[in-house]
């Protein structure tokens, strides 16, 4: 099938902050290639500084990439005007970590989830309504919330929030930079499962971008692992959590914190 | 930290070039110039002002005056006062000398008593000492600083407990260096408490609120879960983290304290800028006008340079952000 | 053996304009042993901070401690006077808090920031505070513990500064160490190092330290016994092992049901959706009477709406406070 996100050699580098004399440069991606096909989720790992923010803001076509090429649905957006992005940019939508704190907190629910397809002024104020209020419940905040303002709403209630918003434009493509680790164990269960259900229903397309391997394996069918601004090690996501190839994987994977579901963690670091 | 402070140095030199040019185009668009008011007088005649004029190069185009006054700036003439006939500088210097000293002295009263008192009323937020605070700054701001004046010069001379003008006694030369210092101070009195006066209700405002700003940040609530004294607490961890914002305000509050100067020097009667400046642009004697301005905003760009130095000692941020650009 | 630390049926609520006084703990009861890391496991709203603050008496000023006892070295922390009581924090019983960006002063070098700690409670001459500064970097870095002690809070990784706190914590050899959320703000490798920095520390150290997380897995591997918060009370409380391998309350349950199973995840498992606990556990939506799960509780029986269920002891010190359990 014809991948929907298409990246090839992907580079972006930065002029070096703090504490260097002479000017440095940082190579926060470097020739980066995967490819996505539609409906999938590839879920991309690695510790902080890894990368993984700057891909997802290459993608979602917020920040010019310093080299390199990616396609979405067979257009070169690397090589794309800003009036040409300006119409792609719907497609790809981003979730912070938390997006929704950064929304007034006085406006109502129902008003920061339209707020999107009012700015794009296609729909009429019913249709856009309606829409919102299909896309409230389904991320699982009850029609009779609407009208309260943000303000009331949860660490969890307003990621969900966040992701409703996003979805307001219909995206084919929803990059999550570390949406859910902020969240209770529990709230990252339901909104795991929201996810799975949009993904089933509407044949969304997932960039999982997280340093939980947890969740990643959950909910990604394949894990590419990002180390010092490279993919060192992409794979099927059962494959690379049981027999990781690279050190940098295995590294990930002795630090993620494990229940003591079947043997107790016999080996301590 | 050199490339910062130079930096910082070309800012001051270009507002001062900047400010010099639109002065000086002001003040000669400004109809009228010194000699028109002979021409009224039938003993001079035409010729006399014409020879006059072209003396002092009022006939010439601006750039060419510009020039001239730039060189004679070079000199450390700064111009030529028609009214004095001499060179400004000297004239401006001993005068600014006096200005000086009534705007230095009152930025230290007035930050001396701003700092303790806006940290107090700021940890105080809310409670009845930090609203008779608020209250009283609110009632200050809103008395225009001429009447401060009027009413201390009117307390002055009903009490008799200060001189109500002038910068010393007729006695001053025959007393002995101590009781001139006495005398000075006595004489300074007046129009320091007006200075710090106007001053104070805007700084004890910012330092409160700068202060209230900090002080439930989480830093400090980690700090006082170590255990560190409540006064070290507010002194040394909470003022030095609301310096950033206070640190500029310095810069700003001595060129307010300036021009407010100027001001009381007028009402009373000390013999620094404020006097001799509103002498000059009444008899459009231009090159003094400009002159003055000159000073007022080398002293202005000092305060700001010096706000600036002391900003990057402060906050070690800014420290690492210049050094990246 | 006499407990460092006992809290005894500890009530704390937060009263604001609009609403009347909401309590944040209602009864918290437990101890903690010389040398002992107690988890005290809890999701957002449960009151975990709240725990944290208020043994140090650090609540905001909307927070009053409604009743209860906080007893360490035979003082109750809730009565002594504030003067005795600044030179138990920090000194006898220390902090981490959650943020290490926020909880350090950002103009004030870190070394400094560690010794101005040490001079709250120590009347040394200056060169025993700069020696005593230099020897806790020296145990919390291995390298370059010069170069950090000198730099500024922006200077630093989120690792390092994480480090400089447990530095601040363990200068004055405290008795008893608080962490809330420490490792919250840092990814997976550098949350491991920071772990087994504590680890190192109560090894060398033997103190007693309260882990506070909204996290069952970062627990494995740290705590002795864990201590399960919902909505401001006690839900279970027992050996680490026994609590986390299989736990009795049936919130603890649901919440360890709802973390997906990482390296254990099969195809089959994989992409299907994860057992969850319905509802939230906002204060509007807890109910007014009965044990505070039921609205959620999928075992839930009529008595839970009529009643609090009791603290039952299940085996020697594994405590849960359930209607379905019977001693």
């Amino acid at each position: 099938m014809e991948p929907i996100l298409k990246v090839e050699n992907l580079t972006k580098r930065y002029a070096k902050r703090n504490s260097a004399r002479t000017p440095q440069e940082f190579l926060a991606l470097d020739s980066v290639s995967f490819a996505v096909s539609a409906g999938a989720t590839l879920a991309i790992v690695g510790e902080s500084g890894s990368g993984k923010s700057t891909l997802a803001s290459c993608i979602a076509c917020l920040e010019p990439p310093t080299a390199g090429n990616f396609w979405f649905e067979g257009r070169n957006l690397a090589q794309s005007a800003e009036s040409e992005l300006r119409k792609i940019r719907p497609q790809i939508q981003l979730i912070f970590p938390d997006s929704a704190s950064a929304l007034s907190p006085r406006w109502s629910i129902l008003d920061i989830a339209v707020e999107p397809l009012v700015l794009q002024g296609k729909l009429g104020r019913k249709e856009r309504n309606a829409r919102t209020f299909f896309l409230l419940e389904r991320v699982g905040l009850a029609a009779d919330m609407a009208e309260r303002p943000a303000a009331e709403l949860s660490g969890g209630q307003r990621q969900r929030l966040a992701i409703a918003r996003a979805l307001t434009l219909d995206p084919k493509i929803l990059i999550l930079d570390e949406a859910l680790s902020a969240l209770d164990c529990s709230v990252q269960a339901q909104i795991a499962n929201v996810l799975l259900e949009l993904q089933a229903s509407r044949g969304m397309t997932f960039l999982f971008i997280t340093h939980d391997l947890t969740m990643a394996a959950h909910l990604a069918d394949e894990i590419a692992v990002m180390s010092r601004g490279r993919i060192v090690e992409q794979g099927p996501s059962t494959k690379i959590v049981r027999n990781p190839d690279h050190d940098a994987t295995r590294q990930l994977l002795a630090a993620v914190p494990r229940l003591p579901r079947s043997p107790w963690p016999a080996a301590q670091p | 930290m050199m490339r910062y402070l130079l930096r910082r140095l070309a800012h001051a030199f270009f507002l001062i070039i900047g400010v010099s040019v639109l002065t000086f185009l002001f003040t000669t668009l400004a109809p009228g110039n010194y000699f028109d008011e002979m021409r009224l007088n039938p003993q001079i005649a035409p010729e006399t002002l014409a020879a006059l004029r072209a003396q002092y190069q009022l006939d010439q185009p601006l750039a060419i005056r510009y020039a001239s006054w730039v060189n004679s700036v070079l000199h450390g003439e700064i111009g030529f006062s028609f009214a004095y006939n001499s060179p400004v500088a000297p004239l401006l210097l001993v005068r600014a000398k006096n200005t000086l000293l009534l705007t230095l002295t009152a930025t230290v009263v007035a930050w001396a008593i701003a700092l303790p008192l806006g940290v107090w009323s700021a940890e105080r937020l809310g409670r009845l000492p930090d609203r008779v605070i608020s209250w009283s700054t609110a009632v200050l701001l809103v008395i225009p600083d001429l009447a401060l004046a009027l009413g201390l010069l009117v307390l002055a001379l009903r009490t008799g407990w200060f001189p109500a003008g002038g910068m010393a006694s007729v006695d001053f030369k025959s007393l002995s260096s101590l009781n001139r210092i006495r005398d000075l101070a006595r004489h300074m009195t007046l129009p320091v408490v007006a200075l710090v006066l106007s001053t104070l209700p805007i700084l004890v405002r910012h330092v409160r609120a700068a202060v209230a700003d900090v002080l439930h940040a989480p830093f400090l609530l980690a700090a006082e879960g170590h255990g560190i004294p409540p006064r070290t607490l507010l002194y040394r961890y909470a003022l030095p983290a609301a310096a950033n914002p206070l640190v500029s305000l310095f810069g700003f509050s001595i060129g307010a304290l300036l021009s407010g100067s100027l001001l009381i020097e007028v009402v009373m009667s000390w013999p620094g800028l404020g006097p001799f400046l509103l002498e000059a642009i009444l008899a459009r004697d231009i090159y003094v006008v400009i002159g003055g301005v000159l000073f007022s905003t080398i002293f202005l760009a000092a305060g700001n340079f010096l706000a600036d130095v002391l900003l990057y000692w402060v906050d070690p941020r800014i420290r690492t952000e210049s050094a990246s650009r | 053996m006499a407990s460092v630390l006992e809290i005894q049926n500890l009530q704390v609520s937060y009263f604001s304009r609009e609403v009347r006084s909401r309590p944040v703990l209602s009864g918290v009861s437990f101890d903690l042993m010389p040398g002992e890391i107690l988890g005290v496991l809890g999701e957002s709203g449960s009151g975990k901070s709240t725990l944290a603050a208020s043994v140090l008496r650090l609540l905001p000023p909307n927070g009053q401690v409604g009743g209860g006892a906080v007893l360490f070295e035979g003082k109750n922390l809730l009565q002594v006077s504030s003067e005795e009581l600044r030179q138990i924090r920090g000194n006898r019983i220390a902090l981490i808090f959650q943020e290490p960006s926020l909880a350090l002063h950002p103009t004030i070098r870190v070394g400094e920031q560690v010794r101005r700690v040490l001079a709250a409670h120590q009347s040394s001459g200056k060169n025993d505070l700069d020696h005593r500064t230099r020897e806790v970097f020296n145990r919390l870095f291995a390298q370059e513990a010069d170069r950090i002690l000198r730099s500024y809070p922006h200077q630093l990784s989120g690792g390092q500064r994480q480090r400089v706190l447990i530095a601040q914590a363990i200068a004055c050899n405290p008795a008893l160490v608080i962490a809330d959320e420490p490792t919250a703000a840092l990814d997976p490798v550098t949350q491991m190092e920071i772990l087994r920095v504590f680890r190192d520390l109560r090894e060398h150290l033997g103190l007693a330290m309260i882990f506070i997380t909204h996290n069952p897995a970062l627990l494995a591997g740290i705590a002795d016994r864990i201590l399960i918060l919902y909505a401001g009370q006690v839900v279970e409380w027992g050996p680490a092992e026994t609590a986390l391998r299989s736990p009795k309350h049936p919130y603890t349950k649901a919440l360890f049901e709802s973390i997906p199973a990482g390296t254990g995840e099969t195809e089959k498992s994989r992409k299907t959706s994860l057992p969850v606990i319905p509802g939230n556990s906002s204060p509007s939506s807890l109910p007014r009477k009965g044990c505070s799960f039921e609205p959620r509780c999928p075992v839930r029986m009529d008595v839970c709406r009529e009643f609090e269920p009791p603290l039952v002891k299940l085996g020697q010190s594994h405590i849960v406070s359930c209607f379905k359990y019977k001693e």
